[in-house]
């Protein structure tokens, strides 16, 4: 069923690395006037219909970042994000392909790799146990400009810089799936405990642009409640300033979540890859410089 | 200090890089969906001419570089040092051989040069795309010769030598693009 929530709310994500846009309502039913967020990504809204028992859900719509522009970002982008009760990861990575599948002109070579499996092929180590000191040394070793000198704020961070500098660009034409990601990185997934544990959750890369990110989703009420608070305390010591959490999504979460999995696919950078656009704003009609 | 934040990086912002002034090539902002931001940037460095990659992390500040292009008069070489003036406050400025490099050759009093300064002293040193120069030395042109095809080398009174067609004789003025070393053509007075 196609749903629509609010682009506008008066809570917001939490994640640290993700800020959101700002804008502030006055009048009848907030007088004195009330600050507001642009979502990010509709996963908060939609959690709560698929808590109601709505079934399966997707929806088409804008989402707006702060501080996001670049060749593959504009500050206000499109997703596709969808959910699928009784599902779990790995099968939604299966319907994901077959929907990427039908949108291209000819099929495409697909791979499934977990997020360790990935480092180790590309990079020769095992990114799980790593310390920052030791993906410095990779990062080094890789010849990355100025790694030497980078302060970065966690291990998740220096991943990151390994993740965008050495691994994407190696990733080659087609369908890249990777799973399974440290368990720092769960965001608002499962983590399966094992040694170690992993968090299910998965991105899609296609010609080696990151298209999608996709959730086993957390229904555990109390869990997410802990996550917001360490994401408000990581961004407290930043020095970022911390939105109001999302008390309706921990309502609807402790009301009961069915076991789905849910994903968002970044229209704007499929239709570059389907036309092989070299920046996102030749696949805009206004792009934000020109908005 | 002048600093610049990575928001404000694009291509001509001129920043402190190592010690050396740079001039930002291409800045690409590069973010995974829920992870750390970076600027991957390519640099030259305005002393070596260099060009180096570099990523910063989002969000971070970097010194800004004073660096600033005039429009100078070239005025004298002392053997040592070049002179120019600027032509509205009459302020003079003296370039060293390693600033004024390759466009030695294309120098004539009067002309009017672009330099880059940093910190008020010339880092490098343009010559006007077009100069026009006057053949001290060329070997005699063949009667009827009109096409150009061919050519022979001329000095030039700055001392650079470029090809010119068989037809242009000695003591005439000729204009050269100094970007490419290349004759343009005569210059009648």
């Amino acid at each position: 069923m196609e749903v629509d929530t609010p682009a506008c709310s008066i809570a917001a994500v939490t994640d640290p690395a993700i800020e959101s846009l700002k804008t502030a309502y006055t009048g009848p039913g907030a007088p004195t006037g009330r600050q507001l967020y642009l979502h990010t990504s509709p996963e908060f809204g939609m959690k709560r219909l698929l808590a109601s028992g709505v079934g399966p859900i997707y929806q088409i719509c804008k989402v707006f970042r702060e501080g996001e522009a670049g060749r593959l970002h504009n500050p206000e982008f499109t997703l596709l994000e969808w959910y699928q009760p009784g599902y779990d990861h790995h099968r939604l990575m299966d319907e994901m392909e077959a929907l990427i599948q039908a949108v291209l002109s000819e099929p495409c070579p697909v791979r499934r790799l977990s997020y360790g499996q990935l480092f180790e092929d590309i990079l020769g180590f095992n990114p799980y146990p790593a310390g920052s000191e030791e993906l410095r040394r990779v990062a080094v070793d890789q010849g990355i400009a100025g790694a030497s000198a980078l302060a970065l704020p966690d291990r998740d961070a220096w991943l990151d810089l390994l993740m965008s500098h050495c691994i994407e660009p190696r990733l080659g034409s087609g369908m890249c799936f990777v799973y399974d990601y440290p368990a720092s990185q769960a965001s608002l997934a499962r983590i399966r405990q094992g040694e170690p544990p992993v968090a299910e959750r998965f991105e899609l890369y296609l010609d080696g642009i990151e298209l999608a990110n996709g959730f086993h989703e957390l229904g555990d009420h109390a869990e997410q409640r802990r996550r917001f608070q360490a994401d408000l305390e990581c961004r407290q010591e930043r020095g970022q300033v911390n939105p109001p959490v999302d008390s309706r999504l921990l309502d609807a979460l402790e009301a009961g979540l069915p076991d789905s999995s849910g994903v968002a696919l970044g229209i704007d950078r499929l239709l570059m890859c389907i036309t092989g656009a070299a920046h996102i704003s030749e696949v805009l009609a206004f792009p934000f410089d020109r908005a | 200090m002048a600093t610049y934040s990575t928001s404000e990086f694009k291509g001509g912002l001129k920043i402190m890089l190592d010690g050396d002034p740079c001039s930002i090539i291409e800045n690409e902002f590069v973010k995974p969906g829920k992870g750390q931001a970076f600027n991957r940037v390519k640099i030259r460095n305005l002393k070596t001419g260099r060009v180096i990659e570099r990523t910063f992390k989002s969000g971070e500040s970097i010194e800004a570089a004073d660096v600033m292009e005039v429009q100078l008069q070239y005025l004298y070489n002392d053997g040592e040092f070049w002179y120019f003036m600027d032509p509205d406050s009459f302020e003079q400025h003296s370039a060293d051989a390693k600033a004024v490099s390759e466009s030695e050759k294309w120098l004539k009093d009067q002309d009017i040069c672009t330099i880059t300064l940093w910190n008020g002293t010339p880092l490098s040193v343009e010559a006007p795309n077009f100069v026009t120069l006057t053949i001290v030395e060329t070997d005699p042109g063949l009667k009827g010769d009109t096409s150009g095809g061919g050519g022979k080398p001329a000095t030039l009174e700055t001392g650079a030598v470029v090809r010119v067609p068989l037809f242009v004789q000695n003591g005439e003025a000729i204009k050269v693009d100094t970007r490419t070393g290349q004759y343009v053509s005569r210059v009648k007075d």
